[in-house]
């Protein structure tokens, strides 16, 4: 057999990739127009188009569907509504998905009752997209209208206390000490109510469903958009009583979530329910008012009581906080924990409610709760600082937990006071008078403000699967989802980092249920999650090709301990003498095996979960320009300090916090759902009026990374970026504004009505 | 209380359909003659009839920019834009700018500069930029992100669309500082360390 | 969207024709209004006339000193239009601080004058509303109701004109050129758009088939002393809160003549004759300023206090029209004929 070469191989790096900042390897696929997102696909055979009809009133019942003349129009095929969707699964859990809260899921035309504005009431099919629209614009309905309650702040009365019911949930520390005492005797003290209303995700692409119908039984391919394939698959076998072959769900590209595709949404349902009824293939997309119709930030009333002693040091600490939520679900989120891990304090108290009303459930929306806990509980963190005297980066830095101090656990890193340094030293913060209004650009007020932020690092099971050619080609697969965060590049770079391939002899496939199965993708668990599970597979082909190689004869590698070989460069090589080489390729050529094959897998370690506190941090500078007269704000600069373990390609991750600062720019500054109460309905449900920032709002940005090293929170060191680079940043406008102006706003967002 | 509320068709008219006629596109330079009413716009042309779907339909309103095309080299958002009416314009679309495996510069830029996320605005903002280009009026960053204000992105890339789009305006010879990267290596673990 | 023929018109007239003969027809310009509207239901015409073919996108001199918009030159031509750069730099602004350029690509002229006025529930067939359906009420007198107007209203409508070109255009006093079934006539620009009154389904003051021809520009185009102010919820591509186009002519610090308009607070642009008269013969100075805006929003009326409601418009608009009164009688800021800045300082 051929012998292995004399000279040690000359180390040329590119295996050794990551944490390099590396361009994105489905980027020329994004840039083409190549790449193909849910309502993309082509099918087997003619396809049809449904449209759905939404309900124009919050509360009330369906008493007549005026069908017959709207079929009558040829090319119309179906309507479906309550009066003849066919039988299915009867109970809640089979509409339960992984990320569903308690109560009971929306079951979308399952009753002629109607529970919130914009709820789907049909489905119309038809032979084109232009006849099932129009054919939906000459439906009658007719209903009976109930009297309906969507105003929170006249529900408050009704509150109760959030229940469990949600994965994750973590209900609100216990209290410590004695509050309201503490707060009284204290020398310094702030209070203050903070307010949003509900906003939407609203990624760019509208959700939508392809189904191939491949007329073998009821096979079925479903291109779906969502987070996460498998959530939906799961969702859809046990409605529709499928097997994994008949419900494959597949999802390449995903044109934004931002948590609002990790449920399944009704487009999915309608879709597979027409495909299964007709036998045929079908799409399904929502219009930008339906991306309207199923979940939203919820509209959050905070209350905050802060206290300090003479130098500063908290004392007291107290954040409650109340939200909408459905009739049927009770949708919560970590809203009053953060305070508690962020800042030490000898007495607590923490409360959290919610509300019912006649509307959509909540769902998650980037950083969910972490977001709106962030922005009141930092404001009032510098309003404090402010009240006793003390530079608000001070403040920080001298109430600082080196301990989670509500579980007194350690965490398993924290360099956010690294951030705070780094930040300000990036930023220029000693140059700030620390006096409200003090500094000016001709007309314009100035204003720097600063925020920390707070993020869970959390693990969820994953697996992926890892196949190395004959030729030399690994291709990885895991039904993960890219919703842009990155994943494709990064889990190539881990999957060529783990068995020393180039990047160009790697292929990462996602999205797909005929692939190990993955979490949805959503609180910054991806990169952890499947890039362990990433790791696991190479290393699993890696321990085969190991003894492959030694079984070659006269093999250098002969008595190599897995632990001890290292992979760079195409090769495998003792540690301890990287002269002592074998070329993968002459493995693979001397086992005459067609194709090595292995599987991975990842999960949380309950044990450490249980000793250490895992999160990610940041810390965020912010300079505002403020035009007293106009009210007028600018965000001119922005500082994003932020720790999160190790950074798998600082290319991407720096996205994800340039986009997280995008996102609290347009939390602090623009966005916000109009409701009516009279009518009960979102009233600005389009992107002309639900203000986004564009690209002239947006200028400077600079990114800072201090790497952790944690190999705790998990076992490849990544804690995610997903969600922690918008935290902070809102507040952090907030508290510019009042540096700028001397005026605290607690209501976002930050519109210029509210400086005038 | 009991009302009710009918939810009803503007016309009282009966239904009635426009049959299809042939309308011919000339999109990337080449003709397609395709069966529609004049009810298709020319992004479901585009999408659903010419299976080019590198053009998103991200509102189908205009208020997002996605379906941005050139038509006779000016940018136009398609969703607005009934197809029959476009018959003898040259329209361009994503895929007639460059191919995945040759890519156009703009291109290039926006995946050097990382200047996209989840891609679905990202054809909108490529023509849109082509679009600008081929104005000439722009050269400044602040000219440069007003007349890149009519592409929504939802992922928040703006800063990184900036630096591509400048490159390729001054002919890589404009290095936009717009958010500088740095990285602080690691440092031991303070797990334990409750100083 | 419902279904429609269409017909391409080449010459004026048989535009005319076309749309008298069909039913239920609409002139459809770029679309960049109308096929919205189509899209969300709220117009049904059954035919279309194109306008795209007619020769009307020239932009040319007039013998008294004037210039002509053709009605179907687009938004974009126009703004960029050097005779316009040059003499009309107000107009060419604030074409610019509309829309995208995406839209002012297509959008014409003729279009822009006469996109419906906006407001949320206009746009949505599920609420009442008087403008959509008379007799149905008014959903914003108490609704969230942000973008809607505070000058001009009436009980039974609030909503707001969302053009920023057409405030320019009742600055400069243009003057408008319709073609209808009956011939030719021209209509003064303070007339083209009217207030809601008792009929607020009726945007503007065109007869059925009548054409939008051209616009016609007086020779002043105060290119000394202009400024555009469009307060608005983001930088760009938003519809105004508040808007003044200002056009002065200055002696010194005299001001000799002086014209402006408001956007975002009516039912169309808002002028207001006396104003101007009190800025005539006067040195400018921000106590005049503030007296003018006082004059302006004298007789507004708020819909509600809180940031969903429309009452800061008042405080917002008075301080946008000493703004920009200021702006355009010291004209310190350079004006990049590329790019509208929002709110520079
Ligand atoms: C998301 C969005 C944001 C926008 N933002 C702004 C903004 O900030 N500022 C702003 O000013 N505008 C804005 N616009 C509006 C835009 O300027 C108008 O849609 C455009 O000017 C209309 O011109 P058009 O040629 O496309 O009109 P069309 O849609 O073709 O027509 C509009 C109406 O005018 C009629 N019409 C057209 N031409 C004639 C004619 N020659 N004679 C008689 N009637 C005619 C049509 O029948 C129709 O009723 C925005 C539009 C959108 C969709
Ligand atoms: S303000 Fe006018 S357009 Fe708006 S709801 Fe009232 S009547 Fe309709
Ligand atoms: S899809 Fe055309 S602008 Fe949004
Ligand atoms: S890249 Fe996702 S919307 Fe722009």
């Amino acid at each position: 057999m051929s012998q292995t070469i004399a000279t040690p191989p000359t180390v040329r790096l590119d295996s050794d990739v990551l944490g390099k900042p590396i361009s994105r390897t489905d980027g020329p696929a994004k840039v083409s127009g190549a790449a193909k997102y849910a309502a993309e696909f082509g099918v087997t055979g003619p396809l049809w188009y449904g449209y759905i009809v939404s309900s124009p009133i919050a509360k009330g019942k369906i008493t007549k569907i005026h069908a017959d003349e709207v079929l009558a129009i040829p090319g119309v095929q179906h309507i479906f509504s309550h009066e003849n969707v066919p039988s299915l699964a009867w109970f809640d859990r089979n509409y339960k998905d992984d990320v569903a809260p308690g109560g009971s899921p929306f079951r979308p035309l399952h009753e002629p009752e109607i529970l919130f504005s914009l709820q789907p009431v049909a489905l119309v099919v038809a032979d084109t997209f232009e006849l099932a629209r129009y054919a939906a614009s000459v439906l009658r309905i007719e209903y009976d209208v109930e009297k309906h309650n969507t105003d929170l702040e006249a529900s408050i009365g009704e509150a109760y206390d959030a229940p469990r019911g949600k994965t994750g949930f973590m209900p609100p520390p216990k209290p410590k000490g004695d509050m309201d005492k503490a707060y009284q005797e204290a020398p310094h003290k702030i209070a203050g109510e903070y307010i949003h209303r509900a906003q939407h995700q609203n990624p760019m692409e509208m959700f939508a469903t392809t189904v191939d119908w491949l007329g073998d039984g009821k096979k079925m391919k479903i291109y779906d958009k969502t987070q996460g394939a498998p959530n939906v698959q799961q969702y859809l076998m046990k409605i529709f009583s499928l097997s994994t072959d008949e419900a494959r769900v597949i999802s390449k590209f995903t044109g934004g979530g931002f948590g609002s595709g990790l449920r399944p949404q009704y487009q999915v349902f309608l879709a597979v329910m027409a495909a299964l009824e007709l036998k045929h293939s079908i799409r399904v997309v929502m219009t930008r008012t339906q991306m309207f119709s199923f979940g939203h930030r919820p509209h959050t009333l905070q209350k905050l009581r802060l206290a300090t002693d003479d130098l500063g040091q908290i004392q007291a600490l107290e954040h409650k906080a109340l939200h909408e939520t459905s009739q049927f679900e009770n949708y919560t989120e970590t809203i009053v924990n953060w305070a508690g891990v962020l800042y030490p304090s000898p007495n607590t108290n923490f409360d959290y409610q919610l509300a019912k009303l006649d509307v959509y459930s909540p769902l998650d929306m980037r950083a969910p709760g972490a977001a709106t806990g962030s922005f009141a509980l930092e404001s009032a963190i510098d309003e404090m600082a402010y009240a006793a005297n003390v530079d608000p980066l001070d403040f920080r830095l001298r109430n600082y937990s080196y301990e989670d101090p509500i579980e007194n656990k350690p965490f398993t890193s924290k360099r956010l006071d690294d951030c705070l340094h780094e930040g300000a030293a990036r930023f220029g913060w000693d140059q700030r008078n620390p006096e409200p209004r003090s500094m000016r650009d001709g007309n314009q007020l100035v204003g720097w403000g600063v925020a920390a932020g707070c993020w869970d690092a959390s693990m969820q099971k994953a697996a992926a699967k890892a196949v190395l050619s004959a030729d030399g080609h690994l291709t990885v697969s895991s039904a993960t989802n890219d919703q842009g965060a990155g994943t494709y590049v990064i889990m190539t770079q881990m999957a060529a980092q783990t068995l020393g391939l180039p990047m160009k002899q790697v292929t990462f496939n996602l999205g797909d249920t005929n692939m190990p199965a993955a979490p949805v993708q959503g609180g910054s668990w991806t990169a952890n999650s499947v890039g362990a599970a990433v790791k696991d597979a190479c290393q699993g082909i890696g321990k085969k090709l190991l003894k492959l190689a030694q079984k070659m004869d006269n093999s250098p590698l002969a008595g190599v301990d897995f632990e001890d070989a290292q992979f760079v460069d195409g090769y495998i090589r003792a540690n301890e003498d990287i002269t002592r080489s074998v070329a993968i390729a002459d493995i693979l050529a001397a086992s005459g095996e067609e194709k090595i094959e292995a599987d991975g897998k990842a999960g949380p370690n309950p044990i450490n979960m249980l000793k250490y506190s895992m999160h990610s941090h940041n810390a965020v500078f912010v300079e505002v320009k403020v035009d007293e007269d106009l009210g007028t704000i600018h965000v001119t600069r922005v500082v994003n300090a932020v720790a999160a373990g190790r950074i798998m390609n600082p290319k991407t991750a720096r996205s994800q916090v340039l986009g997280g600062t995008v996102w609290g720019l347009s939390m602090a500054l623009m966005e916000e759902t109009y409701l009516n109460n009279e009518l009960g309905r979102f009233m600005n449900h389009n992107y002309a009026e639900y203000h986004i920032p564009v690209n002239a709002d947006i200028h400077k940005i600079d990114v800072i990374f201090v790497e952790e090293q944690d190999d705790i929170a998990s076992p490849i060191g990544v804690k995610g970026v997903g969600e922690i680079g918008m935290l902070g940043v809102a507040a952090a406008i907030a508290n510019a504004v009042y540096h700028a102006t001397g005026k605290r706003v607690r209501e976002l967002p930050l519109t210029s009505d509210k400086l005038l | 209380m009991s009302q009710t509320f009918i939810q009803e068709p503007l016309d009282k008219a009966a239904p009635h359909v426009v049959p299809a006629q042939a309308v011919t596109l000339n999109v990337n330079g080449e003709d397609h003659t395709i069966q529609i009413a004049p009810w298709t716009s020319l992004l479901d042309a585009l999408r659903e009839y010419l299976n080019l779907t590198g053009t998103k339909k991200g509102c189908d309103h205009g208020q997002c920019g996605a379906c941005t095309v050139l038509v006779d080299g000016k940018r136009i958002n398609s969703c607005l834009a009934l197809a029959t009416v476009y018959q003898g314009k040259k329209i361009q679309t994503i895929e007639g700018l460059g191919a995945e495996d040759n890519l156009s510069p703009l291109q290039q830029a926006f995946v050097d500069h990382d200047a996209f996320q989840c891609g679905y605005c990202t054809p909108g903002q490529i023509c849109s930029a082509q679009g600008l280009i081929n104005e000439g009026r722009c050269k400044t960053e602040d000219e440069v992100r007003e007349h890149m204000s009519g592409n929504l992105c939802r992922c928040g890339a703006y800063t990184n669309i900036l630096s591509a789009v400048m490159e390729v305006l001054h002919d890589g010879n404009v290095v936009v500082d717009n958010g500088v990267l740095i990285t602080i290596p690691v440092a031991p673990t303070k797990a334990s360390s409750a100083e | 969207m419902n279904s429609f023929t269409l017909t391409q018109a080449t010459a004026t007239d048989e535009a005319v024709r076309d749309l008298t003969s069909h039913d239920g027809a609409a002139y459809l310009g770029g679309g960049t209004n109308l096929v919205d509207l189509m899209k969300y239901n709220l117009e049904r015409p059954t035919h279309l006339t194109s306008l795209g073919l007619l020769p009307l996108t020239d932009i040319t001199s007039l013998p008294d000193g004037g210039l002509r918009l053709g009605a179907l030159a687009t938004n974009a031509d126009t703004a960029w239009h050097p005779e316009v750069e040059k003499r009309y730099p107000l107009l060419s602004q604030t074409i610019l601080a509309g829309a995208t350029p995406q839209l002012r690509n297509v959008a014409t002229n003729g279009g822009n004058l006469n996109q419906r006025t906006r407001c949320y529930y206009f746009y949505d067939l599920a609420t009442p509303c008087n403008k959509r359906e008379p007799g149905s009420g008014c959903s914003a007198l108490t609704g969230p109701n942000r973008v809607c107007g505070v000058l001009g209203t009436s009980e039974s409508c609030i909503a707001t004109h969302p053009s920023d070109m057409c405030v320019a255009l009742a600055a400069l006093e243009a003057v408008v050129r319709v073609q209808g079934p009956d011939g030719e006539r021209t209509i003064k620009f303070e007339d083209y758009h009217r207030l809601p009154g008792d009929h607020p389904e009726k945007d503007n003051t065109l007869k059925p088939g009548e054409l939008v021809t051209a616009i016609d520009l007086p020779e002043e185009g105060y290119a000394d002393h202009f400024t555009y102010l469009k307060l608005r919820d983001r930088s760009s591509y938003a519809f105004a809160l508040v808007s003044v186009a200002v056009g002065l002519k200055m002696n010194g610090n005299t001001i000799e003549k002086a014209r402006f308009a408001l956007g975002g607070v009516a039912h169309k642009p808002w002028r207001d004759q006396e104003a101007e008269k009190m800025l005539e013969g006067q040195t400018a100075s921000p106590d005049l300023f503030r007296q003018v805006a006082a004059k302006v929003f004298a007789e507004a009326k708020g819909y509600g206090e809180d940031s969903l409601h429309n009452s800061f418009k008042i405080e917002l608009g008075k301080r946008a029209i000493v703004r920009a009164l200021k702006q355009a009688t010291e004209m310190s800021q350079v004006v990049n004929p590329n790019v509208f800045l929002n709110s520079n300082p």
